[in-house]
């Protein structure tokens, strides 16, 4: 499905992806664990299509297609979709009118009927349930005054009305309460099946027991330096990051 | 004012024209024709004039127009292209400056009186000259002295006291340029009672491709708890240049809220003037201007606390695009007695395109030690994240940053309480946000 080779990015004149290989399949979970600043963020930027990095070597496909190519929007058409780290308020913008938007944006770019009033109101009250978020949010401007968590489940919300075939989850599991961790996750999984995808990039084992990944990939200074099976998490989790450190520093 | 005064022939020209076109026997003849002499006095603004620094009008007079020129009649017929639909309203259309009775229509009611301003002077004389020109000052702007001397007809209103009147009453200026330039001066006269209150609208539009200037001067009373909801929408097509005043007098525990929305036109120069002479007032003044190509909007507008206890907020926001220009100016002024002012004023500011631009400034003078009084002034771009944000949920660029303005938009539109007029605004500036804007 997504097929990353040695991609390399920069941010003005700071290079921060330093060579990315990364393969994902269908029905597959891939966990992305690292130090802070060593690039996580910076993959999933490029991936949703950020302009301000620049992509300086290497390639990203998506079934197939060119995914530098493609224009952000174009990518979520696709059916890639980021959830942020840091979600963006954007002050007078409904969150209703921006998911009926980018619904139908995204049913007209895939040649499907788009929805009306009425049957958009019928999904939202659906996916409303399936990560148990309150209406009352949604009737305010996008993400403004959220708290974290609320920010992090309006994520997960929008990702159940789009319905991406691969989902990066950027730290969606920070600024959740224990209870909200939990049914975040449990939306996540209900919306897994067969033939979509997701990238958890996270630094605590806790999501990793409830999001079981099938691989885990340790990234750092813009490199994955380790992949492995869920053990490597738990791993993680124990001993810290130093051995890896040390690892790299040998090679 | 003596810097303003141009060697160039324009203004000679013109005070000239003035001179020439005052009847002796009009019943306000006295004040046209000192008007005329205010004018040949203040000059049209020179280049270098500070109230007038980004809005070369004068020098747009003197090559684009021939004032000499007689203003043709227009076709009314087009009218209908211009009009709110839906909306239940008292009409007066004035068509290059000429009132078209055809085109108006008054509800006959004794609530209130909706009169042509120029058949006001004949039947209501000694309520209009107690109020006509007493308000819009001659000697502080020559615009406004022209208009004095020479427009030929506008709205009269008065309001009894008591009366609340919820059914707005509209005013279509349509400039018709399509048998050449036009010019025009016209002029309004509102008078609302003590407890009364009144909606004005007025729309500008204008078709046909010749080059057209309306200078228009409103003057508003507003007496003791009264209220006045005054629109303003400037909506021409590419060649129509307008300078206008407006003028509002407040009395104690009065409210007032303006609109000025200027989302076309080759050149705008509005003038508003709130003078809070009174206590407990309260007056709101909101602008929205969305440019493109390269049309210069300005707002010059004053808020004078004159008394204690009275409120004034103020806000304006703007989007510019191509090679637009947006000029703002806000003087507040609260004098020495008018202590306990609160007094609030914001400007912000969005640049589309890099050689769009804004030139803002607030100017308090403040003479009184217990006020509160705040502004700000914003500029700047989109927000890219946020934008970037909307786009990654598959919205295409053009939507996300429609869905952006239009919030930006609507903090000012928030507050049109018509819901005919608020719908009207909404589709029409949904529809251009929705454009290459
Ligand atoms: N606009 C920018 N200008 C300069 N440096 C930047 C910019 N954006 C990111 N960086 C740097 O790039 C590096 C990688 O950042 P990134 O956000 O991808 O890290 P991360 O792995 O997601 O970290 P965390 O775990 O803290 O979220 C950091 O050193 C960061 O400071
Ligand atoms: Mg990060």
């Amino acid at each position: 499905m997504l097929t990353i080779k040695n991609l390399q990015a920069k941010i003005g004149e700071k290079q921060i992806l330093n060579g990315i290989n990364l393969e994902v399949k269908p029905g597959e979970v891939h966990a992305i664990m690292g130090p802070n600043g060593s690039g996580k963020s910076t993959l999933a930027s490029v991936l949703a299509g950020r302009e301000e990095y620049e992509v300086t070597g290497g390639e990203v496909s998506f079934e197939g297609k060119d995914l530098l190519e493609m224009a952000p929007e174009d990518r979520a058409r696709e059916g890639v979709f980021l959830a942020f780290q840091y979600p963006v308020e954007i002050p007078g913008v409904s969150t209703i009118n921006f998911m009926k938007t980018a619904v139908n944006q995204i049913r007209e770019y895939r040649g499907q009927p788009t929805l009306d009033a009425v049957s958009f109101l019928g999904v939202m009250k659906e996916k409303m349930k399936l990560v148990e978020i309150d209406q009352a949010l949604l009737n305010r401007a996008l993400n403004e005054g959220f708290s974290g968590g609320e920010k992090k489940r309006n994520e997960i919300f929008q990702m159940a009305m789009l319905e991406p075939k691969l989902a990066v989850l950027d730290e969606t599991d920070s600024g959740l309460d224990i209870d909200a961790l939990k049914i975040v996750s449990n939306g996540v999984n209900k919306l897994r099946n067969k033939s979509n995808a997701v990238i958890v990039v996270t630094h605590y084992q806790r999501l990793l027991d409830y999001i079981v990944p099938d691989f885990v990939h340790v990234l750092y200074k813009g490199k994955i330096v380790k992949s492995g099976t869920k053990e490597l998490a738990l791993e993680l989790e124990a001993k810290g990051y130093d051995w890896i450190k040390e690892e790299v520093s040998v090679l | 004012m003596s810097a303003t005064v141009t060697d160039n022939n324009t203004t000679s020209e013109l005070a000239a024209l003035l001179d020439k076109q005052l009847v002796a026997t009009a019943v306000d003849a006295a004040l046209r024709k000192e008007a005329a002499i205010a004018f040949r006095t203040a000059g049209l603004p020179a280049a270098k004039a500070e109230e007038y620094r980004f809005t070369p009008v004068t020098r747009i007079l003197e090559k684009q127009f021939t004032l000499s020129q007689p203003t043709p009649a227009g076709q009314a017929s087009r009218i209908n292209d211009y009009t709110l639909a839906g909306l239940e309203a008292d009409t007066l259309v004035f068509i290059n400056g000429v009132f078209s009775p055809a085109d108006s229509s008054i509800q006959k009611t004794t609530d209130l009186t909706i009169l042509p301003l120029q058949e006001a002077l004949v039947s209501h004389t000694a309520l209009v000259l107690k109020h006509l020109g007493q308000y819009a000052d001659t000697a502080a702007d020559a615009f406004t002295a022209w208009n004095t001397a020479a427009w030929t007809n506008g709205l009269f209103v008065h309001v009894p006291d008591n009366k609340i009147i919820e059914r707005p009453i509209i005013l279509y200026h349509l400039h018709d340029t399509s048998e050449g330039q036009v010019v025009t001066a016209t002029r309004n006269l509102i008078v609302v009672g003590r407890n009364a209150e009144v909606t004005i609208l007025e729309k500008y539009d204008s078709a046909g491709a010749s080059p057209s200037f309306s200078n228009q001067v409103t003057e508003a009373v507003v007496a003791e708890n009264a209220g006045l909801n005054l629109y303003s929408i400037q909506h021409d097509a590419g060649q129509r240049h307008q300078v206008g005043m407006t003028r509002i007098q407040q009395a104690n525990y009065s409210r007032v809220n303006t609109f000025t929305f200027t989302l076309n036109g080759k050149l705008v120069r509005n003038n508003l003037q709130l003078v809070l002479d009174g206590e407990g007032i309260e007056s709101h003044m909101y602008g929205l201007y969305l440019l493109t190509g390269d049309t210069l909007a300005d707002n010059h507008t004053v808020v004078d606390h004159r008394k204690p206890n009275s409120f004034s907020n103020e806000l304006y926001k703007g989007v510019m695009d191509g090679n637009a220009r947006g000029v703002f100016n806000g003087k507040i002024y609260v004098r020495p007695q008018a202590q306990k002012t609160n007094a609030f004023q914001a400007n912000r500011n969005i640049l589309l395109s890099p050689t769009a631009t804004v030139n803002t400034k607030p100017q308090l003078e403040i003479w009184a030690d217990d006020v509160k009084c705040s502004h700000g002034c914003t500029s700047g771009q989109l927000d890219e994240e946020a934008l970037f944000y909307l786009r990654a949920r598959g919205i295409d660029k053009l939507s996300a940053q429609a869905m952006m303005l239009y919030a930006f938009a609507g903090e000012v539109l928030t507050n049109v309480k018509n819901p005919v007029v608020k719908e009207y605004l909404d589709n029409l500036i949904s529809q251009r946000l929705h454009k290459n804007f």
